[in-house]
């Protein structure tokens, strides 16, 4: 087991870094060490931001001080977290590819040497860990894309991509939770709001959840879409 | 009563302590670049919590009261009058239903503001009025105010100010601020750490409400300044591959794949908000511990 190393950033946050990698073993590390802290519900932590390899907790210095949230965070770190402690939530997220809604999958058939349907059947053979969210409201950060069907990023990004595409931009998957400029290649798109600022909590998923995404007909896509697109 | 936007100037914004508790879903916390001036603006209209305020940058707005209504003005020494009439800052004023208020350029500083009695009364979208343009959420319709905007305030409750003021502070363009190194100042050699905070550095016209862009003496890395994501605060300076600082302001994302060799002390983060392109920034390295101690005895 590493060790956890508390970094202070700046005055009224610290962040508690377990490594300087991409695992799911890091991973569930810090959020397992998320949920403790919340479980203790510290007085004066404000609010914590779970990364791919490290928790930032931020936190009022009058209320608590640096070295004494610093043995809480300590005594609150759950060391090596085995896969199957971990709950492990799975979102199966309706996509319709290629076509209309997919405008990349045939340029994507080209540049990997597969064809669109065996595309579709890796990119949704796949239980994606959501590792954090970041950069927009909703946006999930996902590991676990098969490598062949891994694509460079599109020289010139699209100024305006709609809500719920769902792309490929390197070894990277994911789906942009609203309209936005980007440059990963586009399969498929999905009825389900990544994010909706009308929700409780807007955005769908939280770090550590699975997304598996399931094919559907641009019928059913569209039958979904007018339900609202609700999981 | 509202207040009605005739002439909104380049970017005014509503703006309140800022958008907290959903950074984990990647929500920016948006808010009030300089918490000093606005903290202030507040107090001098008698408003209890952080009611929502405009923020203005370098040239102000012109705006119409339907109704008679407190006011103040803070942070940017940006000329104002009210019907023509000159307006003191770091004063509460009232205006009377039908009047103009005209903000003009700044004198000094970057950023003024506005603050009304009761506050600006748009609807809280997840516990915050804050404007966060790139999520267009919040403030007015999620972006920067247009001419004809009507914003909503609330009705004169009778209240009538203390005689007490506040010396409005002095913006010289020389901005010396507190930093305290990491949470990556591992990935900077010695020589990188002592350019970061000996030489001082010009703050560039590409600045805004993201981050205070910095221009001078590129700081050394270690083996490049790529690192796997991590969270980002309000006064986080990152260091991109060119070398150049960039201290992360109130828009900044959650998180971020450049590391930060520093963060800016809290308390000092106001004199970034009013930084104007061509102004110096030095950093002076301090310790967690010292911030605190500071923070606490603010």
């Amino acid at each position: 087991m590493a060790d956890m190393k508390i970094l202070p950033a700046g005055d009224r946050a610290l962040v508690a870094e377990f490594s300087d990698v991409i695992s799911e073993d890091v991973n569930r590390r810090v959020n397992a060490l998320k949920r403790a802290l919340l479980a203790e519900n510290i007085a004066g932590v404000r609010e914590m931001i779970p990364t791919y390899r490290s928790l930032l907790v931020e936190y009022d210095p009058a209320v608590i001080a640096l070295p004494a949230l610093t043995e809480r965070v300590r005594a609150a770190d759950p060391g090596d977290v085995p896969a199957t402690a971990e709950q492990r939530r799975v979102l199966t997220i309706p996509c319709c590819y290629g076509g209309k809604y997919g405008e990349d999958l045939k340029d994507m058939a080209a540049i990997t040497g597969l064809s669109e349907e065996e595309i579709i059947a890796i990119h949704s053979a796949t239980e994606y860990r959501v590792y954090m969210l970041g950069f927009l409201p909703g946006f999930v950060y996902l590991g676990g894309l098969d490598e062949r069907i891994a694509a460079p990023r599109l020289k010139t990004p699209r100024t305006s991509i709609p809500a719920g595409s769902v792309g490929i931009g390197g070894n990277q998957t994911g789906v942009y939770p609203m309209a936005s400029p980007g440059g990963w290649r586009l399969i498929g798109a999905t009825p389900v709001a990544f994010y909706d600022p009308a929700r409780e909590k807007p955005a769908l998923c939280e770090a550590g959840d699975y997304i598996r995404f399931v094919p559907v007909s641009p019928e059913e896509y569209e039958r979904l879409r007018k339900e609202g697109g609700a999981v | 009563m509202s207040l009605i936007v005739k002439n909104p100037g380049p970017l005014t914004t509503v703006q309140d302590a800022g958008r907290f508790g959903h950074q984990s879903e990647g929500i920016r916390p948006a808010g009030v670049m300089d918490t000093a001036a606005f903290a202030a603006a507040n107090r001098l209209v008698g408003n209890a919590g952080d009611e929502a305020v405009l923020e203005m940058t370098f040239l102000g707005a012109t705006l119409t009261f339907s109704a008679d209504t407190w006011f103040a003005l803070t942070g940017a020494a940006m000329p104002a009058t009210l019907d023509g009439a000159p307006v003191e800052r770091y004063t509460p004023v009232k205006a009377a239903a039908g009047q103009t208020l005209a903000c003009g350029l700044a004198a000094s500083g970057c950023r003024g503001y506005l603050a009304v009695r009761g506050g600006i009364d748009m609807p809280l979208v997840m516990g915050s009025r804050s404007t966060d343009r790139s999520a267009r959420l919040g403030g007015f319709e999620g972006r920067a105010l247009k001419a004809g905007d009507e914003l909503p305030t609330r009705p004169d409750d009778g209240w009538t100010p203390t005689p007490l003021r506040c010396a409005p502070p002095v913006y010289t363009g020389a901005i010396e601020v507190r930093a305290i190194p990491g949470p990556q100042d591992d990935y900077f050699t010695a020589a990188g750490l002592e350019t970061f905070f000996s030489t001082p550095y010009e703050v560039s016209t590409d600045s805004d409400r993201m981050g205070v862009r910095l221009e001078g003496a590129a700081v050394e890395s270690v083996r490049g300044t790529d690192i796997v994501s991590d969270g980002i605060v309000f006064g986080s300076v990152q260091v991109p591959s060119g070398g150049k600082p960039i201290v992360l302001m109130a828009d900044h994302q959650t998180t971020g794949g450049y590391a930060k060799i520093a963060t800016v002390l809290s308390l000092d983060l106001p004199l970034l908000a009013q930084a104007r392109p061509g102004d110096t920034v030095r950093f002076r390295r301090i310790t967690a511990e010292e911030a605190q101690a500071l923070y606490i005895t603010r």
